[in-house]
C-alpha cells in the first residue's frame, strides 16, 4: 500500500477497530457460564464429602495460595523459589495475633496477615524487580529469604514458639454467629467464601488495565518503569493474597509450624500452578486439586514414593508437554489422519 | 634444686606467656580459627560450586540440581567405604567419577532440550531432578544422618608449629588447593582457553567456531564429579542426610551469584568471603550467626547485583 492512502484508510478505520478492540475486552472479561463450575463442585463437596472438609479448606487454602503465584510468576514472569516466605508471614501474623495478643477475631485476623505479607511483598519487590533479568539473583534471594524467616523464627522461640510451633491457633466464632466445629464444616465455608471473594478481586484485576501492567512487567519491566507504570505497588495484591492464604490456613489447622517455609511448600505451589496451566486463573483451581489428590494417592504408598512422582512430574512435564522434543500435536493429527 | 638455679630463675625475665595477656591472645587465637575454620568450608563450597558456576557462565543453565549430584557423591562414599571397604580417599574419587559419568547421561537425556529454554522450565525441571534423587536415596538409606569412617590419618589433629588444627580440615584445604593448581593449569590448555572464552561471551565464542554446547556437556561432567567429591568431603563436617541437595545448595547457589563471572578466581573470592564470614558469624555470635552470610550475600549482591566480577 503506499504511502499517502495509509493515513486516510487508517482514518476510516479509526471506529472500527476502537470498536473491535472494545468488543475483544468485553468479551474477555465477560463472566462464561462455565465458570460457575468450580464453584458449584465445591459446594457440592460440601455435601458429599461432610467428613472431609477439614482436607476441602485445605484445598481451597492451596487454590488461593496458587492463585497468588499465578499473578507473581504467571502475569508478572518472576520465578520465585520463596512464594512460602509470605504464605508463613501470613500464618504467623494470624496465629500471633491471636496466641500472642489475644485478638481472635478472625475476619480482621485475615486483614493484618494480608497487610503483612503486603508489606513483605513491598520490600521483596523493590529489590526483586529491580533485577529481574538476572535469574540466578530472584532464585538465590528468594531461597535465600525463606531460609532466613525460617531461622528468626527459630531464633527467638519465646515470641514465636522456635521449630514446634505455636499451638491453640482458635479462632472466635466467625462473625460472632458461626462456630468453629470440629469436622472443619464453618472453616471450609469461610475459605470458600474467601477465596470466591478474593478469586473475583484477582479476575477483575487481571482484566483491568492492572493486569496489563502485571503482563507488561514479565514482557519488559524496563519499559513498565518508563512509562510511568506503578510496577512496585501492583505486585502488592498478589502479595496480600498469599498473606490471606497463610492466614486462613493457620485459622483452620489450629496451628502454626515453621514448617509453613520448607522449601517443599514453595516449590509445591509451583509445581500446582504449572500442573493447572499459568497466567488463565484456573490453573490455580485445576492444580491445587490435582496436586493435592496426587499426594493423597502417593503418599499413601510411601512419602518417597510420592516425592519421586511429583519429581517426575515435574520433568516429565517440562521435557515433554512445556518443551516436546517432539511434535506430539503433529503427531496427534497423523494418527488422526490415518 | 641448687641455690644458684633457683637464683637463675628468679633472675631471668618471666617468659611471656600467652595467658599473659589474655585478651590479646584469645582475640588472635580466635582470628585464626576463624580464619582456618572459615578457608577450610570456603575451600568446600569452592570445590561444589566451581562446576556450577562455570556451567553458569557458558549456558546461562540454572542448575538446581547441582545440590543433589553433591549429596549422591555423599552417599556413594558412604557405600563405598562401609558397604564395600573400600579406602576412604579412593571411594572419593570412585563417588567423582561416577557421578560425573553419570551427569553426562543426564545432560545428554535431560538437560539438552532445555539449553536456551525460560529460567522457569529449567527451575522445573532441576526440581524435579532434585525430588526424584532424594527421594531415591530416602527409599535405600532411609531420612536419618549417615556418617562416614575416615582413615585414623585424617581424624585428630596436625601441629604445624603455632599451634594444631583439625587434620581433616587440613586436608579438605589442601585438596582445594590441589584443585586450584589443577584448574589453573587446565585454564591454560586450549579446551580451557575455549571454556574461558565461552563464558566470556557465548555467542561470540559459537560463531568463531567453538562447540559451546560441547564444552558445556564437558564442564557440566566435571563440575558434577567435583559436587561429588565436595558432598563426600562434607559428610565427616556437617553429616549426610537427604535434605543435603536443598539445605545446602542456597549456599552453592550464593558463591556462584556473589563471584558472578563465572570464572575460577572469582568463584574462588567468593567461596572465600561466604565461607570466613559464616565461620566468623557462628564463632561470634552463636545464636544469629547463620544470618551472617546471608547478610554480607544481600549486601553484596544489592551493591553488585551482577557479582563481584560480573557485568550487567
Amino acid at each position: 500500500m503506499a504511502a499517502d492512502s495509509l493515513a486516510p484508510a487508517a482514518d476510516a478505520a479509526l471506529p472500527q477497530a476502537r470498536e473491535r478492540a472494545a468488543r475483544f475486552l468485553a468479551a474477555r472479561h465477560r463472566l462464561r457460564p462455565i465458570e460457575a463450575l468450580p464453584w458449584l463442585v465445591a459446594l457440592a463437596a460440601f455435601f458429599i464429602f461432610p467428613d472431609r472438609m477439614m482436607l476441602g479448606s485445605q484445598a481451597l487454602i492451596m487454590i488461593l495460595f496458587a492463585l497468588s503465584l499465578d499473578l507473581i510468576l504467571g502475569f508478572a514472569g518472576i520465578v520465585t523459589l520463596g512464594h512460602a516466605a509470605f504464605f508463613g508471614i501470613g500464618a504467623y501474623t494470624a496465629g500471633l495475633l491471636i496466641t500472642r495478643l489475644q485478638w481472635t477475631e478472625p475476619v480482621t485476623g485475615l486483614l493484618c496477615a494480608a497487610a503483612c505479607a503486603a508489606f513483605g511483598g513491598v520490600l521483596s519487590g523493590w529489590i526483586l524487580l529491580r533485577y529481574r533479568g538476572l535469574a540466578l539473583l530472584v532464585l538465590v534471594l528468594t531461597l535465600a529469604t525463606t531460609i532466613v524467616l525460617q531461622e528468626v523464627g527459630n531464633l527467638i522461640p519465646d515470641f514465636t514458639g522456635g521449630y514446634d510451633g505455636i499451638p491453640g491457633v482458635v479462632p472466635a466464632s466467625l462473625l460472632g454467629t458461626f462456630e468453629y466445629d470440629l469436622y472443619g464444616h464453618t472453616y471450609y465455608l469461610y475459605a470458600l467464601a474467601v477465596l470466591f471473594l478474593l478469586f473475583f478481586l484477582v479476575r477483575r484485576i487481571v482484566y483491568s488495565p492492572f493486569g496489563s501492567a502485571l503482563a507488561g512487567i514479565r514482557e519488559n519491566v524496563a519499559r513498565m518503569h518508563a512509562l510511568g507504570s506503578p510496577v512496585h505497588g501492583r505486585l502488592v495484591t498478589a502479595y496480600a493474597i498469599v498473606g490471606v492464604a497463610g492466614a486462613l490456613f493457620a485459622q483452620t489447622n489450629g496451628f502454626v509450624t515453621l514448617g509453613v517455609f520448607d522449601f517443599e511448600r514453595s516449590a509445591g505451589v509451583m509445581v500446582m500452578l504449572i500442573l493447572g496451566g499459568t497466567s488463565w486463573l484456573y490453573g490455580a483451581f485445576i492444580g491445587a486439586v490435582l496436586y493435592m489428590v496426587l499426594e493423597n494417592r502417593l503418599s499413601a504408598v510411601s512419602p518417597e514414593f510420592w516425592q519421586f512422582g511429583l519429581g517426575f512430574v515435574l520433568v516429565a512435564g517440562v521435557l515433554l508437554i512445556r518443551r516436546p522434543r517432539w511434535d506430539w500435536m503433529g503427531l496427534w493429527r497423523k494418527v488422526r489422519a490415518q | 634444686m641448687t641455690k644458684n638455679t633457683v637464683a637463675e630463675e628468679a633472675a631471668r625475665p618471666r617468659e611471656r606467656h600467652p595467658q599473659d595477656d589474655g585478651e590479646f591472645y584469645l582475640m588472635a587465637n580466635t582470628a585464626i580459627s576463624i580464619l582456618f575454620d572459615g578457608v577450610s568450608y570456603a575451600m568446600f563450597l569452592f570445590i561444589v560450586s566451581v562446576g556450577l558456576s562455570v556451567t553458569m557462565g557458558l549456558m546461562g543453565f540454572v542448575n538446581l540440581a547441582h545440590g543433589a549430584f553433591a549429596m549422591a557423591g555423599g552417599y556413594l562414599v558412604v557405600t563405598a567405604t562401609q558397604s564395600w571397604g573400600l579406602p576412604f580417599p579412593l571411594a572419593l574419587i570412585i563417588a567423582a567419577v561416577t557421578i560425573g559419568a553419570i551427569s553426562i547421561l543426564f545432560e545428554r537425556t535431560l538437560y539438552a532440550g532445555l539449553y536456551g529454554a525460560s529460567e522457569l522450565d529449567q527451575v522445573l525441571m532441576t526440581i524435579g531432578l532434585t525430588f526424584m534423587v532424594i527421594a531415591a536415596i530416602t527409599y535405600f538409606y532411609g531420612p536419618l544422618p549417615e556418617h562416614v569412617r575416615v582413615p585414623d590419618y585424617l581424624t585428630g589433629e596436625i601441629n604445624l608449629g603455632f599451634r594444631s588444627f583439625p587434620t581433616y580440615r587440613v586436608f579438605i584445604i589442601l585438596i582445594g588447593v590441589v584443585l586450584i593448581a589443577v584448574l589453573y593449569g587446565f585454564e591454560r590448555t586450549s579446551l580451557g582457553a575455549k571454556i574461558r572464552a565461552a563464558v566470556d561471551n557465548a555467542r561470540m565464542a559459537q560463531s568463531i567456531g567453538i562447540d559451546v554446547a560441547r564444552l558445556f556437556r564437558i564442564s557440566f561432567a566435571l563440575g558434577s564429579g567435583l559436587a561429588a567429591l565436595g558432598g563426600g568431603l562434607a559428610i565427616q563436617l556437617f553429616g549426610l542426610t537427604p535434605s543435603f541437595a536443598i539445605l545446602y545448595l542456597v549456599f552453592f547457589l550464593l558463591v556462584v551469584a556473589v563471584g558472578g563471572s563465572g570464572t575460577l578466581w572469582d568463584t574462588l573470592i567468593a567461596a572465600l568471603v561466604l565461607g570466613i564470614c559464616d565461620t566468623a558469624g557462628k564463632y561470634l555470635y552463636a545464636d544469629a550467626g547463620g544470618f551472617f552470610i546471608y547478610a554480607v550475600a544481600v549486601a553484596i549482591l544489592l551493591i553488585k547485583p551482577a557479582g563481584l566480577y560480573g557485568r550487567g
